[in-house]
């Protein structure tokens, strides 16, 4: 299977990567040689196989339903300059 | 040839717990921007999740009562995407293996028959934060107070064949989170939100059409419209040729109209993977047992019980049941009253209704307990009061004026039970009115209501009607 030019810029898109217009050819071929790699995984039987979410085997630990968290909001918007009136300022986006 | 809708619904049930879903943040509505954003809400490296048990129990808890397949291991994936209120890049969900599968929900359709609506699954999420957008301003602000806050996504199966049963399935949903007591149902502060996906098809035809997904639904009403104008707009577009685009589409309520979304008119790739932070989650058969014994009795099930053991009408314990909070204020006051539950009934769907309705209030906000208004109820059946008086008593309660009997001694309402009290006033009235008396003897019997009122008129309405009736009868029919 072979990614295509439209294919690694799609990728690209999704992943919000720029793409430097050079090696687009080279990038197409290495993700080609990852893909195929899986391909030579999925020969492999695996019908008997359950998934893996996780590669520990243990249970996720749960916590009480309690706030412990206190305001820490001047604390951490110090690391921004791009605040106001305790919002996060990003560029405009609208619906 | 007729087109036939085909509607199913995602909806967002915001769970009702003290803490986040990943974080120890408080998820209290309606707190300054962003004090409620810890490190873990802000997506900042290096921080784990560590996942709410009372957000899984609530899961499981929505998941037995309508009668899921609950996966006693499930696992949370990424969701990827980009958005500036999703610091992360991602948002925690369940993908392959979500914690409620396999359900059903039961609702009337238009002709009162019984429906059985699938629902194919519900998943434990977290909520992303907000955007807002000033117009004057050149950036957008982003508060993430409700980032990380915990959702369950109920995902019905495509059912349903109009608004209307869209509708009537929310607010079955609606009805049974907060009689669950896992979502306080409040729609205007968005704990409960829904997506609709419309299609439709030629009547009879099997294969479904292409469906848009409508987001921003927030109340009942405006689901409803939303749906009706893109059933509309889809066969507008079918008969002039043209074909639905799969696309989201957001309804303006000031327009009463869909548009598409710009943001979303790429297909969504979210590349969902397990999430590495967490672990499976892992219910014992024992919690399980648990949650299904504590399960409080279910709004099917109280509308059977009250036809069955309280003899109420079909439709009387369909609207007392239909949300929580009016069937916990009946069933509190018709403890009270033994034997006059008809009477309960009648007085929380008529005056009670009424007066909450007029005040913007739901039950469990009402001025008057229930057993303030027991206390009124009972001087009814003791015949102390009338019905009518009882109404004048009840806005009296509201405006706590105090109990119904003090407020019946303080204004005199007391029903004149003296009968030779009463026949001075009857004979006051019959001398008073001989043209009518003398017509009542030459046959209209039909002037006994006039004479019946002449006399609760006399006694300010205290009289009791039966007995004026029946010494009226009397008195009238005595040779003269």
């Amino acid at each position: 299977m072979t990614i295509s030019r439209s294919e690694l810029e799609q990728l690209a898109t999704l992943a919000r990567l720029q793409l430097p217009t050079t090696s687009c050819d080279e990038l197409s071929q290495q993700l080609t040689n990852i893909i195929d790699f899986f391909d030579q995984l999925n020969a492999v039987d695996t019908a008997t196989v359950e998934p893996m979410a996780h590669p520990l085997d243990m249970v996720q630990r749960l916590r009480e339903d309690v706030v412990t968290e206190s305001d820490q909001r001047d604390k951490l918007q110090r690391s921004t300059t791009f605040t106001k009136d305790g919002l996060y300022l990003v560029p405009k986006v609208i619906e | 040839m007729s087109w036939e809708a085909v509607i199913g619904l995602e909806v967002h049930v915001q769970l009702a717990t003290n803490s986040k879903i990943f974080s120890g943040s408080a998820t209290a509505y309606g707190a300054p921007p962003n004090t409620q954003a810890s490190l873990i809400d802000l997506g900042s490296p290096g921080v784990l999740p560590v996942l709410n048990r009372q957000a899984v129990l609530m899961a499981v808890r929505f998941g037995l009562a309508i009668d899921a397949v609950i996966n006693q291991r499930s696992v949370f994936a990424r969701k990827n995407y980009f958005y500036p209120d999703l610091p992360k890049g991602y948002q925690i969900s369940q993908y392959e293996i979500p914690i409620v599968g396999a359900g059903h929900l039961q609702i009337n359709d238009a002709d009162g028959n019984a429906r059985e609506i699938r629902i194919t699954r519900a998943h434990l999420e977290e909520d992303a934060g907000k955007s807002i957008h000033d117009e004057r301003e050149a950036s957008s602000g982003i508060d993430l107070n409700r980032a990380g806050t915990p959702l369950l996504e109920v995902v019905t199966e495509p059912d349903m064949r109009s608004a209307g049963e869209a509708v009537a399935v929310l607010r079955k949903l609606h009805s049974l989170v907060r009689y669950l007591d896992v979502c306080d149902g409040n729609m205007q502060e968005g704990s409960f939100r829904c997506d609709a996906n419309v299609s439709i098809r030629r009547q009879g035809a099997e294969a479904y059409g292409t469906r848009a997904e409508i987001k921003n639904l927030n109340s009942f009403r405006f689901i409803e419209k939303a749906i009706n104008f893109e059933i509309e707009r889809q066969s507008e577009v079918l008969e002039s040729g043209g074909s639905v685009v799969q696309e989201t589409r957001l309804y303006d309520a000031a327009r009463d109209e869909t548009r598409p979304m710009r943001s979303k008119e790429e297909a969504n790739d979210y590349r969902y993977f397990p999430d590495p932070d967490l672990l499976p989650v892992v219910i014992d058969d024992a919690t399980i047992a648990d949650i299904r014994a504590a399960l409080p009795e279910l709004p099917d099930a109280k509308m059977q019980r009250l036809q069955s053991s309280l003899g109420l009408s079909a439709y009387d314990a369909q609207v007392l049941t239909s949300n929580k909070a009016t069937a916990y204020y009946f069933e509190a006051l018709a403890a009270q009253l033994p034997g006059h539950e008809k009477l309960a009934a009648n007085w929380v769907l008529g005056e009670l209704t009424a007066m909450l309705n007029k005040h913007d209030l739901d039950e469990e906000h009402s001025r008057v307990s229930p057993a303030q208004l027991a206390g009124l109820l009972q001087r009814i059946v003791d015949q102390t009061i009338s019905g009518k008086i009882a109404k004048d008593v009840f806005e009296a309660m509201w405006d706590g004026e105090g109990n119904a009997d003090e407020i019946i001694a303080a204004k005199g309402l007391q029903q004149i039970t003296d009968t030779s009290a009463l026949e001075g006033v009857i004979d006051e009235v019959v001398e008073g009115n001989p043209k009518q008396l003398e017509q009542y003897r030459q046959g209209k019997q039909q002037l006994l209501g006039y004479f019946v009122g002449q006399v609760m008129k006399a006694t300010a309405g205290k009289a009791n009607p039966a007995e004026v009736n029946r010494l009226l009868k009397i008195r009238l029919d005595a040779s003269p």
